[in-house]
C-alpha cells in the first residue's frame, strides 16, 4: 500500500525540500519506488536540489490541467532508477492547484509507487493546505528555535484537524518530528533550543536530529541530495531517519556535541 | 416569480417593508402629579440634553394603572412635547387612555407580559417549569479532549471541557462551565465564558498565556514563580481571580 508523506513546518527556510529530496533519495536507494513533488508553486526549487532542473520540459500543474500527462511530466532521477520527480510550476501561483486535481494525481502515483513525498511551501495557505491534505504520515521539520518550533505546533494542528484523514474521521495522520540545523555547541551555550526542549513543547515522536552542516549548503548547490554524500554527518542522519522510518531500531546522534582532540584522547563517559 | 420581474423591467420596486428591532427609552410613570412629573423630568433632560433632544420616547402606565391611578394622557403628551422629546408610543395603558394616545397620533405598544386594557391580571406568578430550567442548563455534556490542543486551535465548551494532553501556546479553549488540562497549560483558558462565576480552571502544569473566569482574567505577566509550572486551581473570589496550588 502506498504511502503520501508530507514535508512540512509552517516556517520557511527550515529545511523541507532539503529534506524532502533526501528522504526521497533514502527511500528510492533502499529499493522502494518513490516520487518526490513539488508544493511551491511559484517558487519552484526541489528540481535544482535534486539536479534536475534542466530537464524540466512540463510541471505539476500542466498535469492538473489536462495539458501533460502524468508520464510526460515525471522526471526520473540520474542517480537512482527507482526515484522521480515531479517539479513545481515556476510561472504560475498556488491558485493553480485544486484539491481534485492533487487528489486525482496522488491517486494516479499511488498506483504505481510505493512512496510519494509532498514537498509543502511554507506558510500555512492553499499549497501548504494541498500539501498535507491527503498525508498519511509528516515529516515536521523544525529548526530548534522558539519561532519555527511555534509554527511547526501551529502545522500540527492544521494536520489533525483539517486534512482529509481528519475530515472522514479516519486514522491520524502519523507525525514525526526531524530537528534540524541542530547544533550541539550552541545548545550547550544556551544560544539554542535542546531536543529534550522542543520534544516537551511539541511532545512528538522525534525520527531524527540533523545537524548544522557545511555539507548541506554544498550539496544544494551541487544539485545532489546530501543523503548520497555518506561521509557527511548530514548525509548520515538523513540515512538513519530513513532506517528509522522504516522500522530500523537506529540510535540517536549529532544530539551531543563532539568532543575535541582532548576529549577524545582522555575519553569521556 | 415571471411577472414579477417583467414588472421590474417596466419600474423597479420603490418599496419594500422589512422587520426592524430599535432600542428606544421608556419612560415609567410613577405619579400621576404632572407638576411633578415636568419637574423631574426637565431635570433628567438636562443632565445629557443632547442625549435627549429630539429623542423619541415610549411612555409606560403601568405602575399607575396597578394602583389605578388615573393620568391625562393629553396633559402628558403636552409636556413631553414640550422638553423636545418625541412621544412615539404608549404602553400598559388602559382601554380609555389607549383610545386618547390614538386621537393624539401615538401608537399603542402591547409591551409587557399582561394584555394593556386588563389593568388588574398583573404580577403572574412564573410559571413553575422556569425553576426546573437552570437544572437542565447544568447538566450541559462534558467535552473531553485526548489529543494535545496545538497552536491555533480553538476549542469551546457548552458545559465543562477536560483536556488530556498539552495545550499549546496559541491555542484557545473556552468552556461555560469548568476547564481541566492534565498536561501543559501553556495557552489561554477561559472558563465560565457566560458569565459563570462559579467555574474553576484546573491544570497540572501552569504556564498560561492567559487565564480567564467570567472575564475576569490575568496574564502570564501577572503570573508570579510560585505558582508558575505547578499544579493549580484557579477561581474566582470577590471579583479577583485566586490562583491556588492543589
Amino acid at each position: 500500500m502506498a504511502r503520501i508523506i508530507v514535508v512540512t513546518s509552517g516556517k520557511g527556510g527550515v529545511g523541507k525540500t532539503t529534506t524532502s529530496a533526501a528522504i526521497a533519495m533514502g527511500l528510492a536507494k533502499k529499493g522502494h519506488k518513490t516520487a518526490v513533488i513539488d508544493f511551491d508553486v511559484g517558487l519552484r526549487n526541489l528540481d535544482l536540489i535534486m539536479g534536475c532542473e534542466r530537464r524540466v520540459v512540463y510541471d505539476f500543474v500542466n498535469v492538473i490541467n489536462g495539458e501533460a500527462t502524468l508520464n510526460q511530466a515525471l522526471i526520473k532521477d540520474k542517480n537512482c532508477d527507482q526515484l522521480y520527480i515531479l517539479p513545481a510550476s515556476q510561472t504560475r501561483d498556488k491558485d493553480a492547484l485544486s484539491q481534485e486535481g492533487v487528489g486525482k494525481i496522488l491517486e494516479e502515483l499511488k498506483k504505481d509507487f510505493k512512496y510519494i513525498i509532498c514537498d509543502s511551501p511554507a506558510g500555512i495557505e492553499k499549497g501548504a493546505h494541498l500539501a498535507m491534505y491527503f498525508a498519511d504520515d509528516a515529516f515536521i521539520v523544525t529548526n530548534p528555535e522558539v519561532s519555527s518550533v511555534r509554527d511547526s505546533d501551529r502545522m500540527l494542528g492544521i494536520l489533525s484537524s483539517k486534512s482529509r484523514r481528519a475530515e472522514q474521521n479516519e486514522d491520524p495522520i502519523k507525525e514525526y518530528l526531524l530537528l534540524s540545523r541542530y547544533s550541539p555547541d550552541r545548545v550547550k551555550l544556551g544560544e539554542m533550543l535542546s531536543v529534550d526542549d522542543v520534544q516537551e513543547i511539541l511532545s512528538l515522536h522525534l525520527l531524527g536530529v540533523i545537524p548544522e552542516s557545511k555539507s548541506v549548503l554544498s550539496a544544494s548547490n551541487a544539485g545532489i541530495p546530501v543523503i548520497l554524500d555518506e561521509k557527511s554527518d548530514a548525509g548520515q542522519a538523513y540515512a538513519d531517519i530513513v532506517a528509522r522510518y522504516l522500522g530500523e531500531e537506529k540510535p540517536h546522534r549529532f544530539i551531543d556535541e563532539k568532543k575535541g582532540l582532548f576529549g577524545k584522547l582522555f575519553g569521556g563517559k | 416569480m415571471s411577472t414579477d420581474s417583467q414588472q421590474n423591467t417596466h419600474r423597479s420596486s420603490a418599496l419594500e417593508f422589512k422587520s426592524s428591532t430599535f432600542s428606544v427609552p421608556v419612560l415609567v410613570l410613577a405619579s400621576n402629579d404632572v407638576v411633578i412629573i415636568e419637574q423631574q423630568l426637565q431635570e433628567k433632560v438636562q443632565l445629557a440634553p443632547e442625549f435627549f433632544k429630539n429623542s423619541p420616547l415610549v411612555f409606560d402606565l403601568q405602575e399607575l394603572n396597578k394602583r389605578d391611578v388615573e393620568i391625562n394622557v393629553a396633559e402628558l403628551t403636552h409636556i413631553i412635547r414640550k422638553l423636545d422629546l418625541l412621544p412615539i408610543g404608549i404602553r400598559g395603558g388602559t382601554a380609555q387612555q389607549n383610545q386618547q394616545a390614538l386621537e393624539l397620533g401615538i401608537p399603542i405598544h402591547a409591551g409587557h407580559n399582561m394584555s394593556a386594557a386588563s389593568g388588574t391580571e398583573k404580577q403572574q406568578t412564573p410559571k413553575p417549569e422556569a425553576v426546573f430550567e437552570p437544572q437542565a442548563v447544568s447538566a450541559a455534556t462534558t467535552t473531553l479532549i485526548t489529543l494535545p490542543v496545538r497552536s491555533g486551535q480553538r476549542v469551546y465548551a457548552e458545559g465543562d471541557l477536560i483536556i488530556l494532553a498539552q495545550v499549546s501556546a496559541g491555542a484557545e479553549i473556552l468552556a461555560e462551565g469548568n476547564i481541566h488540562v492534565y498536561g501543559s497549560l501553556r495557552g489561554r483558558a477561559l472558563a465560565g465564558v457566560l458569565g459563570n462565576t462559579a467555574a474553576r480552571i484546573f491544570c497540572s502544569d501552569l504556564q498560561a498565556e492567559l487565564i480567564s473566569i467570567a472575564g475576569n482574567y490575568k496574564i502570564s505577566e501577572d503570573l508570579n514563580g510560585t505558582v508558575l509550572n505547578q499544579p493549580v486551581q484557579i477561581y474566582l473570589q470577590n471579583h479577583a481571580l485566586v490562583i491556588k496550588d492543589i
